[in-house]
């Protein structure tokens, strides 16, 4: 399988001079195209901040961060934005629906907020998607009017429109009962094995951990 | 940018009372704006018409005759004639002029007139008078005695007059009745009072004859040419750059209205700043009303600018988004206001009619593009800074509450 996203001597630190609070210390890590890998490790290990940095939603002190050949630390806010509206899904352990805009809105958003409007094919995928993940009956419902379990598969479809070839999911379970966290996990094992989309889940849950066939674990601030 | 239009739409419509309230609000400044306006343009129409509205725009007269000298200018002695102020100053080439003037566009009308000073006599009474010929047909072009006829009709011959009421009392005239008009170079003719009027202006009520052009020609022994040439315009306001014009097109001398009315132009424009100042509080007041909204609104959504952030939203896009609200809201208000303003100011009577004692508003003067115009923009002005403070809003600090 061909390398999807590298990261070399990472270092992430947090304030400066006394109050400097180094994060991530040196972290190398590899992920490969197809990959459903969990990332554990204890509160403050470096979880979060690892995921934000792939997420391309903070960059690193130091170090290299490498995603589809391309050098994304030295890029501008402005490419990152677009790098991460074609490249990259994000699952929150909060669903973060937009919650005045119906299901089908928000799984659309990145699609729509890319092309300037809301295309009829940028439609019909969100119907797809919605259907994929069992909410073909609520695509015209607020979020707001949406389960807890609704509201996640919802945000799981918003995160597979632009068909990105890397999901990142931060603790998408930790909010939800067993039995949707079941299905969370159900669906995104399927969606990984039907369209080869990498899946990175932060989690502390051992047995979410198992359902991935990698574990990466992180701790004190670098790959155990 | 359409997504960013339904974005902010949703936006707006999400929280229907609290975008209903700002929208009132705008629209109560709109309101008191286009208020304003109106009533202190309407105070200006009201004050000019009662004060200026009979007198004309713009007065062409020959040039005065400076007093001759008698010596050569480089004999070392200036010795001048004494000037004769019985001998009338006549603008002997206006009939060629006239034509051209009364194609002007935005000249109302045109007034040939000889003027001059006199007596009115009856009995062992007299009066001093200013005397006014004028063409029968023109009687009205300035001063509009038409309308302001008490007694009697504005119909001018060879041997009527028409007097002020005031001035028919003081020597207790009557239509039809006959006085003698005596002009100060001495010639004196009998004439029957054909009309009484009453302007309302003390200077023309008491002591001013109109007669026809032909009586004054032969009470002033001026046979031919004439003194002044009054005019009128459609907008008394550009007064001074028709003088300009027709003086230079002239070469006669040309005076505005305002040359002779300056305390009455210097209060209109105090009262005119004093608008502008309380248009302008309410503008301030919008654009405080309308910024602060949308930064609370920015405030709240933080959490959801932060997904869109993450979704792939750009900065420039969330600026759009809100700086379209901020759009939205002052057109919005600005047209309701408007609206409601043109609404409530159309019952009151027009200045030029207003009774006394009533609010002169002229709901012609209500600004209402302006008023819109401003709006939107002072809101657009006012949604930057929230609009700016929600592009800035860090997806990281806000994805995880």
């Amino acid at each position: 399988m061909s390398t999807l996203v590298e990261v070399r001597d990472l270092v992430k630190t947090y304030g400066e001079g006394d109050t400097a609070t180094p994060v991530l210390k040196g972290l190398n890590l590899t992920l490969d195209a197809g990959e459903l890998a969990a990332l554990l490790g204890p509160s403050g290990s470096g979880k979060s901040t690892l995921l934000t940095i792939l997420g391309t939603l903070m960059k690193p002190t130091s170090g290299q961060h490498l995603m589809l050949d391309q050098d994304l630390t030295s890029a501008d806010d402005r490419e990152l934005t677009e790098f991460r509206n074609r490249h990259i899904g994000f699952v929150f352990q909060f669903h973060h629906l937009l919650p005045d805009f119906t299901a089908l809105e928000n799984v659309i958003f990145p699609t729509a907020v890319k092309a300037g409007r809301e295309t009829a094919a940028a439609r019909a995928r969100g119907r797809e998607l919605l259907d994929r993940v069992g909410l073909g009956n609520r695509m015209e419902y607020l979020a707001t009017q949406l389960s807890g379990g609704q509201k996640q598969r919802v945000a799981i479809a918003r995160a597979l429109m632009n068909q990105p070839e890397l999901v990142l999911a931060d603790e998408p379970t930790g909010n939800l009962d067993r039995e949707s966290a079941t299905q969370v996990m159900d669906l995104i094992g399927e969606i990984n094995r039907q369209e080869e989309t990498s899946f990175l889940i932060s989690t502390h849950d051992e047995r979410i951990a198992e359902i991935c066939r990698r574990q990466i674990r992180v701790l004190d601030g670098s790959v155990g | 940018m359409l997504y960013g239009l339904k974005i902010a739409t949703r936006y707006l419509t999400a929280n229907k009372a609290q975008t209903g309230l700002l929208i009132t609000g705008v629209a109560v400044g709109v309101f008191v704006f286009i208020f304003m306006s109106a009533l202190i343009g309407g105070l200006a129409v009201f004050l000019v018409q009662r004060t200026v509205g009979d007198i004309a725009h713009v007065t062409m007269e020959a040039p005065s005759r400076d007093a001759s000298a008698l010596l050569p200018e480089n004999s070392g002695l200036l010795i001048v004639r004494q000037r004769d102020t019985t001998q009338l100053e006549l603008l002997r080439t206006a009939d060629a002029f006239i034509p051209l003037i009364e194609a002007t566009p935005g000249v109302s009308a045109v007034s040939p007139q000889i003027v001059g000073n006199g007596f009115l006599v009856r009995g062992q009474a007299t009066a001093p008078v200013g005397v006014t010929g004028v063409q029968p047909d023109k009687v009205s072009a300035i001063a509009n005695i038409g309308r302001n006829i008490r007694a009697g009709s504005t119909d001018l011959n060879s041997s009527n007059v028409l007097l002020g009421t005031s001035l028919a009392e003081d020597l207790g005239l009557r239509v039809g009745q006959v006085v003698r008009l005596r002009s100060a170079n001495g010639l004196e003719l009998p004439l029957v009072v054909g009309g009484l009027f009453e302007l309302g202006l003390d200077a023309l009520d008491s002591r001013s004859a109109f007669v026809s052009l032909s009586v004054a020609r032969t009470l002033f022994d001026a046979p031919q040419g004439i003194s002044r040439l009054e005019i009128k315009l459609d907008d008394l306001n550009q007064a001074e750059n028709y003088a300009r014009q027709l003086a230079a097109d002239t070469g006669l001398e040309a005076k505005p209205w305002t040359e002779g009315n300056a305390q009455l132009l210097d209060g209109l424009r105090a009262q005119a700043n004093s608008g502008n100042l309380i248009k302008g509080f309410a503008l301030i007041t919008i654009v405080i009303g309308v910024a602060s909204a949308l930064l609370l609104s920015t405030y709240r959504r933080r959490p959801e600018i932060g997904i869109m952030r993450a979704m792939g939203a750009t900065q420039g896009f969330v600026i759009f988004v809100f700086v379209t609200q901020g759009t939205m809201i002052g057109l919005l208000g600005g047209l309701i206001g408007a609206g409601l303003g043109y609404a409530a100011l159309s019952p009151f009577p027009l200045p030029e009619v207003a009774p006394q004692g009533g609010l002169p508003i002229d709901v012609r003067q209500g600004a209402y593009d302006l008023a819109v115009t401003l709006t939107t923009i002072g809101a657009i002005l006012a949604s930057i800074l929230p609009a700016r403070a929600a592009a800035r809003v860090d997806p990281v600090s806000v994805i995880g509450q």
